[in-house]
């Protein structure tokens, strides 16, 4: 059998005191070594396995004959965000796990074989970039403009869709920089910011007008941009409200949402202060409560702000952590401490204010529940203090009402988030809907195939109204 | 997002008061009183969140006034005019709404009556009959007096030492008033928590609806974070989505003022490193 490309990561002193990017991803030699193990099966069930329906082999094959460009416009023509999906996507659940080599457990690194194409043409020069505008005179449907809202991957991704077909679409984004989740959830050393923002510029490049600081439903409604000749919406706003554990002592200081704590490290960057201005305050014992990708993005980032114990709490095992293997891993190896089968009760204060322990209560599982994971049942008098100064809340996240409620007419499903049919289209039937706002909190693959589903859809809807 | 005005309205060897006015033309057509916006100064900036005090629709330009207290306000403090805001969005929070509740108290402290400015103008047009207290340290400190004044059928004025209108706080007129007649629809306040909290205590006794207009500490202002949390009536609510406006009577104000000093440390730090030259630099990068 052929060997693997092999990937290396920074070292482990540098992961705990810094931000840089963990893996180093392939070289040349070692991507080629690997696209060179892919047997180019005529099924190709890598391609199924996509929910962005890249055409995964031919992309593999490109970069084994060393044309990058090529492979790079390849994984394109479908995927706008590829050195933000081939790090972030869970590839073990999707193509890597349809690749017919994982049968015997050693499938295609596809998703770094996507980040060494997105990466190799991040290095190259502008002017080297293929012309993407053309100049085709446009069709009656394309003349009508239309309003993406929320600069996330789902409306990143739904914007370059459409605009390739030829309309006028305008990007509105809330916070004052493009990405969403990619730039205030996900940390610099899982996803480094200059790739989110060349992407950005990629997309723009393809014609996209962006407008940031624009809080569609504030700055202006919907049924204001309908009266400025917006003849469709994409709504792409993400799940927003943070969930809290409803228990004692949630608004000591020193608690945290998790969108709060990334947020200031990630998007306002408060690892950084003073240099930047916005601040991060965490102690010495860090707890975050959670076990998915969220969770781990927070005990990560606590430990680089300095913490000397940091702890993931969840109610479960490991076995049943929602989060990505290869972050529990990463994780594991960085010395982060696991609670497993605990659950929180009461925060404690001490005589200023702030968090001086949390009360918890051992669990045990018990039969499986609606999520087919077994369910976490508290073991009576089991209870003890764990001891943090600083909790941070990662158990999700429910649908923010900030624009939704401003919109007559839209309906929503029993959680609040946006009901949508098949086609993504909502009971507006000029506003269409992907992402976390339609299915609550998923991942940045799936809102990515929603939002192309949407575009789809989109043009459906203008060509029939023209 | 130009700066086209800046005036210092009070000097103080504390913190001076200062405000600004810029281009922000979508912003300016579509706020209401009681509205605020979330500013940054520079890239690296905070995301300060500051009511609009005035606005003109045809011009295209927002008026704030803020307190150099913390680091971020000096830094915006520092900008003159012809100087590029990084950003500014909004508006943001609902508007105070705005009904006939026949006679109303409005009460101002600090920096706070620069809030009052758009609340009692639109409650003057909304046909009520208005006293307003406003309360400052020292006659220095005392901005807006004229401008509010005009909307007001009655003014009283408080400073600390007596150097300007009545000794003492706003409470002491307001419990007076309150004594003698207390058939009000409505009392606004706007001003230090402290204050906010004591002029809710004194006006429950009357059962007389009082609104606080809160400023948590921010970072998105959108509901997205939960930074500026506070327990309304036992609940969670956000200042930014929910507010700023909230019952004074179902508040909990020690909860917020203890949360108003999540980052002291870090705030401290911040200004021990600012220095004008700096600032200067880093603002026109």
């Amino acid at each position: 059998m052929k060997e693997k490309g092999h990937i290396t990561k920074i070292s482990l002193d540098e992961r705990k005191t810094t931000f840089k990017e963990v893996s180093c991803g392939f070289t040349e030699s070692e991507a080629i070594k690997e696209a060179r193990r892919c047997l180019g099966c005529k099924a190709a069930p890598c391609s199924k396995g996509c929910p962005a329906d890249i055409d995964v082999r031919a992309f593999i094959g490109l970069i084994a004959e060393k044309d990058y460009q090529g492979a790079i416009d390849k994984i394109k023509e479908n995927n706008a965000l590829p050195g933000v999906c081939g790090r972030v996507c869970p590839q073990e659940e999707q193509c890597q796990l349809t690749c017919i080599l994982n049968k015997k457990g050693d499938p295609i690194q596809i998703g770094y074989l996507e980040r060494f194409a997105a990466d190799w043409e991040l290095e190259q020069t502008i002017d080297q970039r293929p012309e993407t505008k053309d100049n085709k005179p446009k069709t009656e449907d394309q003349k009508f403009k239309i309003a993406v809202v929320g600069a996330g991957p789902a409306g990143i991704a739904c914007a370059a869709d459409l605009v390739k077909q030829g309309y006028d679409v305008h990007l509105f984004e809330a916070l004052h920089k493009p990405g969403g989740v990619l730039v205030y959830g996900i940390p610099e050393f899982r996803l480094p910011k200059n790739i989110v923002d060349k992407e950005m510029e990629y997309v723009q490049s393809l014609g996209v007008k962006y407008h940031p600081n624009f809080i569609v439903g504030r700055t202006k409604t919907i049924d204001g941009l309908r009266s400025e000749g917006f003849r469709a919406f994409f709504i792409g706003v993400g799940a927003g409200l943070p969930r809290f554990l409803n228990i004692p002592g949630e608004n000591l200081n020193g608690v945290y949402s998790a969108n709060e704590f990334l947020t200031r490290v990630n998007l306002m960057k408060a690892y950084r202060f003073p240099e930047y201005d916005t601040p991060i305050s965490i102690g010495k014992r860090v707890g975050v409560f959670g076990g998915g990708n969220v969770a781990f993005d927070c005990v990560r980032c606590a430990l680089r702000l300095g913490a000397k114990h940091v702890s993931i709490v969840y109610r479960r095992t490991r076995d049943e952590m929602p989060a990505r293997n290869e972050e529990i891993e990463n994780a594991e190896e960085e010395g982060i401490d696991f609670e497993i089968l605990v659950a929180p009760k009461e925060v404690l204060s001490d005589d200023q204010g702030n968090v001086k322990g949390v009360v918890c209560i051992k669990n045990e599982l018990g039969e499986p529940d609606s999520s087919g994971r077994r369910r976490p049942v508290p073991i009576e008098g089991s209870e003890f203090v764990l001891d943090i100064d600083t909790v941070i809340v990662a158990v999700g996240t429910s649908a923010n009402p900030l624009l939704i409620s401003t919109v007559k007419g839209l309906e929503l499903n029993k959680w609040g988030y946006i009901a949508t049919d098949e086609k993504c289209q909502t009971s507006a039937s000029d506003i269409f809907a992907g992402g976390d706002i339609v299915s609550g909190s998923a991942t940045v693959i799936s809102a990515i195939q929603q939002a192309k589903l949407a575009a789809k859809s989109i043009k459906e809807y203008l060509q029939s109204a023209s | 997002m130009k700066i086209v005005y800046k005036k210092v309205l009070s000097d103080t060897k504390e913190a001076r008061i200062v405000e600004l006015r810029f281009e922000s033309s979508t912003i300016a057509s579509s706020v209401e009183p009681g509205q605020f916006i979330l500013l940054m100064a520079s890239a690296c900036g905070e995301r300060v969140p500051l009511t609009v005090v005035d606005s003109d629709p045809k011009k295209g330009i927002l008026t704030i006034i803020f307190q150099e207290i913390g680091y971020s306000t000096k830094l915006l403090g520092s900008l003159e005019t012809g100087d590029l805001l990084y950003s500014v969005v909004g508006p943001l929070g609902h508007a105070t709404p705005i009904e006939n509740y026949g006679k109303i108290l409005i009460v101002g402290g600090g920096v706070g009556i620069a809030e009052i400015l758009p609340i009692v103008r639109a409650f003057k047009e909304g046909g009520n009959h208005i006293t307003t207290i406003l309360g400052a340290k020292t006659k220095d400190h005392m901005i807006l007096q004229d401008e509010i004044g005009q909307y007001s059928d009655e003014l009283i004025l408080t400073t600390d030492d007596g150097g300007l209108g009545e000794k003492g706080f706003v409470s002491g007129p307001l419990a007076k008033i309150l004594e003698k007649d207390s058939d009000f629809g409505l009392v606004y306040c706007v001003g230090p928590v402290p204050m906010m909290k004591v002029v809710s205590n004194v006006t429950k006794p009357y059962n007389i609806k009082t609104i606080v207009c809160l400023n948590a500490i921010m970072l998105d202002g959108t509901g997205m974070c939960g930074s500026c949390r506070l327990t309304e009536d036992g609940k969670i609510k956000f200042c930014c989505v929910d507010g700023p406006d909230f019952d004074g009577h179902l508040v909990d104000f020690d909860e917020l003022m203890q949360r108003q000093k999540r980052f002291l440390k870090e705030e401290a730090q911040a200004l021990r490193k600012l220095h004008e030259c700096k600032l200067k630099a880093q603002i026109k990068e």
